[in-house]
């Protein structure tokens, strides 16, 4: 069974077409790259696929439930993170841990022994009771990511989980991805690295609501001509006519 | 006369019961006319050392001069001359793109016509939305029209805190070519950004992490100074490559950077053909070892693991 299976899959605000007939699989266990400059449409399909906003029209399978009839059982069979908002900021990470165990409906006994693993895990043991607030930005987004995955989500959507951060820290945010995947979570990303993008297993890049190009780096890069995915991005989001947002 | 002259500003803030220290008696100079670079990432200080030199808050400890003004004695002099474009969108949402230009050229007792030659290359991009609220723009518009604004008293300095986040690669190439026609016009220019790949942009990079200055130079002399050799390493399975690369003893570090991962080893001279031997032991095919110039970001790594050292 595919993780993410879309047809045609279109939304329109009055006369402006966000998202234009895009088609596409993601298969279980894959990092899928979603790429597009600003305003190619992203965040408008990223929120459909997650249940959070209707298709004007399409089909859309995700992780076996039709976004149509069940967008609720998606909303609970995924895992969601973005760089702008994850966790509470004036809950300690305790009460984070335990606020969205709650809402994901773990029992007490889950969410204590989660609690525990995911301490020692990111080694913050010492930690559980700080305000989410006074985290330094690299550690907030590796426990957003935990966090998101409470649940052993089938798919994790990250929408920009590394903008700002530090060069270690990404790197050990893209070895937690790389671990996620190798367990068969299905990892969809968005990113503005372009390193980033040479680590997935297949990419999309979005221009003007459209797929222009969806492919393996390695054979992107070879049907561009261009020596690494910072070129192939440019190449495609530079026909791009729209504005952005 | 230098254009920036900062020597050891410290500041601290208190959150909660504890004391956050968010520059570590920093100093540093920048020279009339130049693009100069604060690079680091979110929580390094950036903000709050523009903050202190736009006169917006005071340092606990320190002195600093913009275009020999003292920050602090001088603060309305200072004001007068500096262009400042904080990372936040701090416009008025309600005003039309024009309404908004001419608001901040009036404050500054000048008018749009009298330094429009400076605003031009970037306002045209935007004039034809002149009538558009501020609020309703994109994103990418909304920052020309806060450059614009930032611009039109055609200051001496002027202070950009992280123009390019959340912004395609694209558009940062675009930006960029607008900060380099800036200098054109003998504008010295403080941008700070995250994205390490922009420090070869700068004429000057301060590299800046925890309240710290990790090192100040031009881009070509902060790598020029990277003493280890430095791998480029390639194989069919990258992830298991980085843990099998991880577990070799003989490995000081290693990364994933895009398309391979970037090794050093504890013996500068060490010879790869065993370990090679041994990723083709544990599966590994197509394996290739390549000897490259160290990056900007290699040598922030560097320097960051150093500095926790």
């Amino acid at each position: 069974m595919k993780a993410i299976s879309v047809q045609n899959l279109t939304k329109q605000f009055g006369e402006f077409t966000a998202v234009d007939h895009i088609t596409f699989d993601v298969s279980q266990g894959e990092i899928f790259g979603f790429l597009g400059a600003n305003g190619a449409g992203k965040t408008t399909a990223m929120r459909m696929l997650c249940g959070l906003s209707m298709p004007t029209s399409g089909k859309a399978i995700v992780v076996g439930y039709d976004l149509y009839k069940h967008a609720e059982e998606i909303k609970k069979s995924i895992g969601y993170m973005s760089q702008k908002f994850s966790l509470y900021e004036d809950l300690t990470i305790k009460e984070n841990i335990r606020f969205y165990g709650g809402i994901y409906g773990l029992s007490n006994f889950e969410i204590k022994e989660k609690t525990e693993r995911l301490a020692s895990l990111l080694r913050i043991e010492d930690k559980l009771n700080t305000l989410v607030r006074s985290l330094p930005l690299g550690w907030r987004q590796k426990l957003s990511f935990s966090v998101a995955m409470i649940h052993d989500p089938k798919i994790v959507f990250l929408d920009e989980p590394t903008g700002g951060v530090d060069p270690i820290t990404r790197r050990e945010f893209w070895t937690m991805i790389f671990e996620a995947a190798s367990r068969g979570t299905t990892v969809f990303v968005t990113t503005h690295y372009m390193d980033e993008a040479e680590y997935c297993n297949r990419v999309s890049i979005m221009v003007d609501g459209k797929i222009a190009a969806l492919g393996a780096p390695e054979e992107l890069k070879v049907k561009f001509s261009a020596k690494d995915m910072g070129e192939v991005f440019l190449q495609l989001a530079r026909g791009a006519k729209r504005g952005d947002d | 006369m230098k254009a920036v002259l900062v020597k050891d500003i410290q500041k601290t803030f208190k959150v909660e019961k504890s004391t956050v220290t968010a520059l570590r008696e920093i100093s540093f100079e920048v020279e009339q006319g130049e693009l100069f670079g604060l690079i680091g990432p979110d929580g390094a200080g950036k903000t709050t050392l523009f903050r202190i030199l736009t006169t917006l808050m005071l340092a606990d400890k320190g002195t600093a001069y913009v275009d020999g003004l003292d920050v602090v004695a001088d603060y309305k002099a200072i004001r007068k001359r500096v262009g400042y474009m904080p990372g936040r969108f701090s416009l008025y949402q309600d005003l039309t793109v024009e309404e908004n230009l001419q608001f901040f050229a009036t404050l500054f007792n000048t008018s749009i016509e009298e330094n429009y030659d400076l605003v031009k290359d970037i306002y045209v991009q935007i004039e034809k939305f002149k009538t558009r609220k501020a609020g309703a723009l994109s994103g990418g518009m909304k920052q020309k029209l806060a450059l614009s604004c930032a611009l039109i008293h055609k200051p001496s300095v002027l202070f950009l805190d992280e123009p390019t986040t959340g912004v395609d690669a694209v558009s940062r190439k675009e930006f960029w070519e607008l900060l380099h026609n800036l200098q054109q016009q003998k504008i010295t220019i403080l941008v700070s950004t995250p994205y390490m790949d922009e420090a070869d942009l700068c004429d000057r990079v301060a590299l800046i992490q925890d309240g710290r200055i990790l090192d100040i130079e031009t881009p070509k002399g902060i790598t020029k100074k990277f003493e280890d050799t430095l791998w480029s390493v390639r194989a069919t399975n990258m992830y298991q490559l980085l843990i099998d690369l991880r577990n070799q003893p003989e490995v000081k570090s290693c990364f994933p950077f895009g398309q391979a991962h970037h090794v050093t080893f504890i013996n500068n001279n060490q010879l790869v053909d065993d370990i090679k031997g041994r990723l083709v032991l544990l599966g590994h095919t197509s394996i290739k070892f390549e000897k490259i110039e160290a990056g900007i970001e290699d040598c922030f790594m560097d320097l960051m693991s150093e500095a926790k050292r």
